[in-house]
């Protein structure tokens, strides 16, 4: 019985219960960003002093909302679509136990509606990192745990998928760079959702009556190895979609495939120990455990980053200055195709992510540094620029891809979706650098009010600091303008774009029915061959043969020596030492 | 006898390089990628919480 489909554009198999897996996904994914991106409106016109647009309750409750929904369950939900997207059909085979993928998806709809309900009732506004004895609901825990069942059930379908597609020999060689990466990401978040489990049950149970304490301290060392590696597995996705977008778009090949898998590696190591900075002023631990796991093996999961963040556009620029865009340093950048949001949003994801992110997150790693910023608003902007802009603006990318590929339908506006990446990422980006300025003057993060208008003790921030937070609030109302176009586009896109195959229906968008029986026409599709291997490879010169983005790489390298320095001398004026 | 030669140099053309066969094992790379954060994050600072002495 045929049960794939080719797509004739992109030359992608589906196979129809994995097509309707991702779609179900990733649809509801995009339900959780725009809950998410409603609440960042209140909570923007909050932290704007002069607007100051919430009540302190509806602030803790929209702030609460807002970070599940971006950070958990838009980001998760579309994180499996990856996984099947980069299981199935990019290793040509059908999809393991569909029927548990669809149970586990089921249970992240519901636990994502139960969390919701309980947030939304007003008596959970305990944050994203609900710390103990903070105490939410029971259905607030309930819902996170049922999430993460799911989230875990789909996981484990997309390696039994692996070893579907290894048993009947879909592939040949080693599995595609792009599934490495999601093999990365998948990996990370078993140990995301088991250090969940580890503290989640427990604090239901709590909740509950049960348990008669939860150890304060406890707590948030094991939490963070949810919210924080939870994260991580947002990098290592996003940089999969980075390589992917990167191959469809320019047939690049990463310079050095070694390399690469390699710095995925490192991931695998390290990426997950970086959750001990947020700890890194709490008491209870000690400096070994602090500095090893930020200061040693943060940075070599730091320099997989950096592996990734040069070999993207290093891939990009060998292949366009093979299409003979070789005019100096950087003629294959300016003849990129800036007006496509595939790659416009890829490129601006990957800028930020490193410029920003990367460089913020090396200085909030390093022990010593991390004391004048931490839990600051400097901290946000910091995830604002990894998460909101890094993995966020990825995805969008990729979602302009997937619509006519996946969901057979042609984008709609495209004048709009051309300008989405840059209103959403310019947006981000000023929110992000005036909240990093703001948070270096130590404006708190999460505080409803500056002005700490009747507070028994008060702190008076610098005026300048106040200007700060209004401009990040107006970069960050950009950023709402932004997503709103990219809801347009891409729901309307669903809803009324041109049909690419006549059965390509409401259903088949929303609800993850299977296309028209006719358009599944493929038995077994054929086997996914080795690449060849690249000239530059065995030479080993690929550095060589892309001059600009070396020059790009050593941008990096100066901002981020500058940046540092000037940390630890705001350090030494802030604690007088010497 | 070119034949000769030739066979032991397709051998070890296709011979896998130890790296390679470690990240072509996903549920190897699944353990490895779970032991390290648990041991060097969850358990040793876990240990270190539970080490504390209490307050009189």
């Amino acid at each position: 019985m045929a049960t794939f489909r080719v797509c004739p554009d992109s030359g992608f198999y589906f196979n129809r219960s994995a097509e309707r897996l991702i779609k179900v996904n990733a649809v509801a994914g995009v339900v959780a960003l725009l809950i998410a991106g409603i609440l960042a409106l209140g909570v923007v016109l909050t932290r704007w002093q002069e607007v100051h647009l919430l009540s302190p309750q509806d602030f803790y409750l929209a702030l609460t909302a807002h970070g599940i929904n971006a950070l958990i369950f838009w980001i998760i939900f579309f994180e499996m679509a990856i996984l099947h997207f980069a299981s199935s059909t990019l290793l040509r085979c059908r999809i393991a136990t569909p029927g548990w993928a669809w149970a586990g998806f089921m249970l992240m709809l519901l636990g994502a509606i139960i969390n919701n309900v309980a947030v939304f009732q007003g008596r959970s506004s305990v944050m994203m990192t609900s710390y103990a004895p903070m105490q939410a609901e029971p259905h607030f825990y309930l819902g996170l745990i049922l999430f993460a069942v799911g989230a875990l059930v789909q996981v484990l379908v997309f390696f039994g998928t692996l070893v579907v597609a290894y048993q009947e020999k879909t592939y040949e060689g080693s599995v595609p760079l792009v599934t490495f990466g999601a093999i990365t990401a998948a990996i990370i978040a078993v140990f995301t959702i088991a250090s969940g489990a580890i503290i989640l049950i427990p604090t239901f149970l709590w909740s509950l009556g049960y348990i008669g304490h939860i150890d304060a301290e406890m707590y948030r060392i094991v939490w963070w190895g949810l919210g924080h590696s939870s994260q991580q597995i947002n990098v290592s996705a996003h940089v999969a979609v980075w390589y992917l977008i990167a191959g469809v778009l320019f047939g690049a090949r990463p310079m050095s495939e070694k390399v690469s898998r390699f710095a995925f590696f490192l991931y695998i190591l390290f990426l997950q120990l970086a959750c001990a900075h947020h700890i890194l002023v709490d008491p209870g631990v000690g400096t070994e455990w602090k500095i090893f796991n930020t200061s040693y093996a943060m940075y070599l999961a730091v320099l997989a980053s950096m592996i990734h963040g040069l070999t993207v556009p290093g891939s990009i620029e060998v292949a366009q200055r093979q299409k003979g865009y070789s005019k100096g340093f950087f003629e294959w950048l300016r003849k990129a195709p800036w007006s496509n949001p595939v790659f416009s949003g890829m490129f601006i994801s990957l800028v930020v992510f490193g410029f920003l992110g990367g460089i913020t997150g090396v200085v909030m790693g390093t022990e010593q540094i991390n004391l004048i910023i931490h839990n600051t608003i400097y901290v946000p902007a910091h995830f604002h620029a990894t998460v909101a802009v890094g993995t966020t603006l990825a995805f969008m990318a990729l979602t302009y891809l997937l619509i006519p590929v996946l969901f057979r339908r042609k984008v709609i506006l495209p004048t709009l979706a051309r300008w989405q990446p840059y209103l959403f990422g310019g947006g981000m980006t000023i929110l992000i650098l005036f909240m990093l300025g703001a948070g270096t003057l130590g404006v708190s993060r999460r505080h409803w009010d500056m002005d700490f208008t009747g507070a028994a003790m008060v702190f008076e921030y610098p005026g300048m600091a106040y200007t700060l937070m209004a401009i990040a609030a107006i970069g960050g109302l950009l950023a709402i303008v932004g997503g709103v176009a990219f809801l347009l586009v891409t729901v309307g896109s669903l809803l009324f774009g041109e049909k690419l195959e006549p059965s390509a229906g409401f259903l088949q968008s929303f609800l993850g029915k299977a296309l028209a029986p006719s358009a599944y026409a493929v038995e077994r599709p054929e086997m996914l061959p080795r690449a060849p291997k690249l000239t530059v490879e065995e030479h080993g010169s690929a550095g060589f043969e892309a001059p600009g983005t070396f020059a790009l790489a050593m941008l990096l390298l100066v901002s981020f020596v500058v940046y540092y320095f000037i940390n630890w001398k705001y350090l030494a004026s802030v604690w007088p030492l010497s | 006898m070119s034949d000769d030669k030739a066979t032991p140099g397709r051998e070890s053309e296709e011979r896998i390089p130890a790296m390679q066969s470690i990240l072509d094992n996903p549920f190897l790379l699944l353990f490895i990628g779970v032991t390290m954060p648990t041991v060097f994050y969850l358990i040793w600072g876990i240990m270190e919480i539970v080490t504390l002495p209490v307050a009189p």
